[in-house]
């Protein structure tokens, strides 16, 4: 179906040496690692002192590799086209064998890209965790534990090959996990952060497996190398590498089968579930497939197989938010939809790699705004997360509606703001590709509106329908600079695509588009696009905005409806397909180790314990008795011995 | 006297009648006789063969077997009264704790 | 080839005795006979000096210290002939049968060959010749001989010692006791009465007699007493009493069972007829 575009070239990595701005680049992962070491030490040893600076220290830490990041971007935008890869070789990090791996960072437009929105988009939460978390008594550990994340994060798109890669990809779960369990004296949140750290676990193996594919194929883990030796692999080769590093991406991307844990991974505080779970984090499925379109461009099954896994995702998701009456879960079935379009894009090949790119920064920007927005009205109604429960906030919160707003119009696609122009791109390469998929592309566009306006309506319009004792109220302007910056970069952030300046940009990395022409005009896709999304939207108007909405959830609603409370029974099929068989293996092993393995043991030591119990009447204590087995002993040595002379 | 063979024969036959003596009897004492006539049995043997190759390592051996029964005898000895102490019994059957 | 023809008949038969006599003592005596038939037939086997050590060290000292421990023991202590470990008897004789006709079979079929003798090896003197082998080529085992013995002797005094688990008496102490026990109960304060002394009988088990004839039980071990080995009061006392006609209460002080023992007395051990002296019945000074 997608084949590989004749003529289309797949480009090398093939760095140069760093020198300049760029010999700076491990301080970016440097700094904030730095930050996580001192906040978790220091903040062990003398809380009460770490207490005073320690949210200062963690928030200027990340704000000084974004200013890094800055620096290089700048640099790279000043080279030429064929010379913006950098490699930085830290030190030898493996050496055994055949086995030579480098703690090497690689900088080029992708990751330059990645950088500004990790560093960017996490200072920025990093300033609004400050205020979210003031109250928390351990918030040193809290921003410890966000630097860790954001050097994990950092680790993960600038490493040259597969295993720091990998390291990052630990690192993100581990403090993920670490994030989400925060608040581990609540239950739901120790079990939402194991669920993620089990499941992200079924990926890690994915991706494991697919290094040890890739070393076991080129003998090295390297990109450099890998992508200048890709055309010496067969394709199935190939396309196991795919479906490994695809499983891996479902699992870090919250892509079906692998979905299950973000939502349950709301538990964790809001700025975590921002930073995470809509900005970086889950982006990182996103990354490793476009990073490996050397592997994927020579795949087209694999590819196949992303596509439609991207799919199902993204209405799966979009389902989802449909029905949530939690308003982070809400946004995390988005995140869950938002993330299948990227995927989408990356799936489509050289034609979609740049907007998947795209959309992944315009949803960085708009889904951490709301996020952050989602965070302000909980910190102002006391930490409810039931949109049943808000009602008529606009007159309450102006500037996080305003903001919230902003990210509104740009998730929906509202023309003009940011994601009007990811989604629009994503949805026509789609239709162009295939037209089944473009199709459920545009539906998903269409529930995306739905569900967003409900959210809308339910938080910010209609009759207020808060308890009485709960005062709804702005959040502190710590919070809410954070959420006008990125309310402007939602807005603002369509200007990427101005005169195609991120396909160029990205085009060193993951190759130029052969153009050809789409099947309908663009302008036409837009425009059914934008159609598709005003029915979505009026359609929650007509549902949502003109009725009550009743502060208990009713119960009697349709089967859809309560599929999707149920995240399209994802946890179901899971304990199906293999909580329950796994515990079914379990206890038969355990029936089996019992029974036949210990029956083994025990029956052999039950054996000689018998025959001893037998034996020992021998040893009856009566000297004569023994000196009559002597006396055997000796007659028979004595028989013996003439046997053996008369023989 | 030209064979020391009837030395041996003999030597065998009392080196039996002590073994089966420690055997059967259960006076401590008597068993211990018993023992008493075996090393003398094997003693008769060593000065026979002394004689039969014309070497007195043989009497040497024999010697060296008395002191060492000498010893033995007394610590033996001494062990049987100190039982005979504690259980007022000889019996050798009696002194059986050592058991499964 | 005499000696050996005598005395291995002996020697065997005795060997066998040891096995089936039921006292200690006389398998220590037969084990003597063993013994010292051994040395007559070292001494026949040109080992003068074994001869020497075989009458020395074993039936002199080993075979007496076990006459010693015996007496310790209890000379008369028997063994019962029932058999308590079931087929030990059968199975002892069968092996004891089975290894001595392998070992006469075995010994008998081997021809040693001409007998070297030891005449030459003797040349100088046995005990030379031994004390030339001893002190040269077995020098180091004849030492290490003096460290077991030391040790063995060490051994037995340890295991023979018995703790003494109260303060000695001092000779003070028990002169206090004796008088203090006179004083309450009024025991006699004196040494006992000695036994009787005549020539004929065992001294020890035969009784003094009291003045008036009567036989003084404290004269007497109370275990022979228990053994039943006691003499009775010679029968002439009752005629020398009948011929003085001495009955000073009318009643007889000893009452004889007609087996001739003395079994019991209504004579108290606590009860004195004053001062024992020399009586007609006497036929000597105590």
């Amino acid at each position: 179906m997608f084949a590989l575009h004749e003529g289309g070239h797949v480009p090398v990595v093939d760095p140069t040496a760093a020198d300049g701005v760029f010999s700076l680049a491990w301080l970016v992962i440097a700094l904030p690692l730095a930050g996580a070491a001192i906040l978790l030490v220091g903040g062990a040893i003398a809380p009460k002192r770490f207490a005073a600076f320690g949210h200062v220290l963690g928030t200027l830490l990340p704000i000084g590799s974004f200013a890094i990041s800055l620096a290089m971007f700048l640099s790279l935008l000043g080279r030429d086209e064929g010379d913006r890869q950098v490699v930085q070789h830290v030190y030898d990090w493996i050496d055994v064998g055949g086995l030579h791996v480098g703690m090497d960072l690689l900088y080029d437009p992708l990751t330059a890209l990645f950088l500004l929105l990790i560093t960017g988009v996490g200072s920025l939460i990093h300033v609004y965790s400050i205020g979210y978390m003031a109250h928390d008594p351990r918030r040193v550990r809290f921003f410890g534990y966000l630097n860790l994340f954001v050097a994990a994060m950092l680790t993960l798109v600038m490493a040259e090959n597969y295993l720091g890669l990998f390291l990052g990809w630990e690192g993100v779960g581990l403090a993920s996990y670490l994030l989400i369990g925060f608040w581990q004296h609540k239950h739901s949140a120790a079990a939402a952060a194991k669920k993620a750290f089990v499941i992200n676990r079924v990926g890690d193996m994915g991706l494991s497996a697919a290094i040890m594919l890739a070393f076991a194929t080129w003998g090295s883990t390297s990109f450099t190398v890998i992508s200048a030796n890709a055309d010496g692999a067969s394709e199935k080769t190939m396309t196991a590498l795919g479906l490994l590093l695809l499983l891996g991406a479902c699992g870090k991307s919250a892509q079906v089968p692998l979905q299950a844990w973000l939502l349950d991974a709301m538990e964790g505080p809001t700025p975590v579930s921002a930073l995470i779970h809509a900005a970086t984090m889950v982006t990182a499925g996103v990354y490793l497939i476009t990073r490996s379109n050397f592997v994927f461009e020579r795949a087209p099954d694999a590819q196949t197989v992303v596509v439609i896994v991207a799919t199902v995702t993204l209405l799966w998701g979009a389902v989802i938010g449909c029905a949530k009456d939690d308003i982070k879960k809400a946004l995390a079935g988005s995140t869950m939809s938002q993330i299948g379009y990227m995927m989408l894009g990356a799936g489509l090949g050289v034609a979609g790699y740049a907007f998947a790119i795209f959309h992944l920064l315009t949803h960085g920007f708009f889904k951490a705004n709301m996020f952050l927005g989602a965070g302000s009205v909980m910190h102002g109604m006391d930490d409810d997360v039931n949109m049943r429960h808000y009602g008529a906030l606009r007159a309450m919160m102006p500037v996080t509606f305003l903001t919230f707003a902003m990210g509104y119009l740009a998730i929906i696609g509202f023309p003009g703001f940011s994601g009007f122009w990811s989604k629009d791109k994503i949805i026509e390469v789609a239709l162009a590709e295939n037209w089944v998929v473009g199709a459920c592309a545009l539906l998903g566009a269409g529930i995306t509106g739905f569900y967003m306006t409900r959210l809308m309506l339910m938080t910010f319009f209609g009759e207020k329908r808060w308890a009485k004792d709960v005062h709804p109220h702005e959040s502190p302007a710590v919070m809410t600079y954070p959420l006008i910056v990125l309310a402007a970069l939602s807005v603002l952030g369509g200007l990427m695509l101005a005169g195609g300046w991120i396909q160029d940009f990205l085009s060193p990395v993951v190759g130029e588009e052969v153009e050809h022409d789409p099947p309908i005009p663009a302008l036409a896709v837009t425009g059914l696009a934008v159609l598709i999304v005003a029915v979505g939207v009026t359609i929650a108007i007509m549902l949502v905005g003109r009725r009550d909405v009743p502060r208990e959830a009713p119960q009697d609603v349709s089967f859809v409806t309560r599929a999707a409370r149920a995240d399209v029974y994802g946890d179901a099929i899971n304990d199906e397909l293999v909580v329950k068989p796994g515990r079914a293996l379990t206890g038969g092993l355990l029936v089996f180790d019992r029974s036949v393995v210990d029956g083994l043991f025990s029956g052999g030591a039950l054996t000689v314990g018998g025959v001893g119990a037998l034996v020992r009447r021998a040893q009856n204590g009566f000297v004569r008795s023994y000196a009559l087995s002597l006396l055997g002993g000796v007659l028979l040595v004595v028989l013996a011995l003439l046997a053996v002379n008369l023989a | 006297m030209d064979s020391v063979t009837p030395f041996i024969v003999l030597s065998a036959i009392l080196f039996t009648i002590g073994a089966v003596g420690v055997l059967t009897r259960r006076n401590a004492i008597v068993v211990f006789m018993c023992v008493e006539l075996m090393l003398n049995a094997s003693n008769l043997a060593l000065v026979a063969f002394a004689k039969q190759h014309g070497n007195l390592d043989g009497q040497i051996a024999a010697f060296f077997v008395m002191v060492v029964a000498a010893a033995e005898v007394v610590v033996g000895l001494a062990i049987i009264m100190t039982i005979f102490r504690t259980r007022r019994s000889a019996s050798v059957d009696d002194a059986s704790l050592l058991k499964y | 080839m005499i000696a050996f023809n005598v005395l291995a008949p002996i020697m065997v038969l005795a060997a066998l005795g040891i096995l089936f006599v039921r006292k200690a003592v006389h398998a220590a005596l037969l084990l003597a006979v063993v013994m010292i038939s051994l040395a007559v037939l070292y001494a026949a086997l040109e080992a003068p000096f074994l001869f020497a050590v075989q009458i020395i060290v074993y039936t002199g000292a080993i075979l007496m210290l076990f006459l010693f421990v015996l007496m310790l023991v209890g000379v008369d202590a028997s063994d019962s002939v029932v058999e308590t470990i079931r087929g030990q008897r059968l199975f002892a004789i069968l092996g004891g049968l089975v290894l001595g006709v392998t070992l006469v079979l075995g010994v008998g079929q081997i021809s040693l060959g001409t007998v070297v003798g030891l005449s030459e090896a003797n040349d100088g003197g046995n005990i030379e010749a031994l004390a030339n082998i001893l002190f040269s080529r077995y020098v180091f085992a004849f030492e290490v001989t003096s460290a077991l013995l030391i040790t063995a002797a060490m051994g037995a005094m340890v295991l023979a010692h018995r703790e003494r688990l109260t303060p000695k008496p001092s000779q003070a102490q028990l002169a206090a006791e004796r008088v203090r026990s006179y004083g309450e109960d009024g025991r006699h304060l004196g040494p006992l009465p000695a036994p009787g002394v005549f020539a004929r009988h065992n001294a020890v088990g035969t009784p003094a007699l009291l003045p008036d004839g009567s036989v003084a039980e404290d004269s007497l071990s109370r275990v022979l007493t228990a053994r039943g080995t006691v003499r009775p009061a010679p029968r002439d006392v009752e005629a020398v009493q009948r011929a003085i006609d001495f009955a000073p209460d009318g009643v007889p002080h000893s009452e004889t069972a007609p087996d001739g023992r003395t079994t019991s007395s209504s004579r108290g051990p606590g009860s004195t007829s004053g001062p024992a002296g020399p009586t007609p019945g006497d036929e000597g000074g105590n």
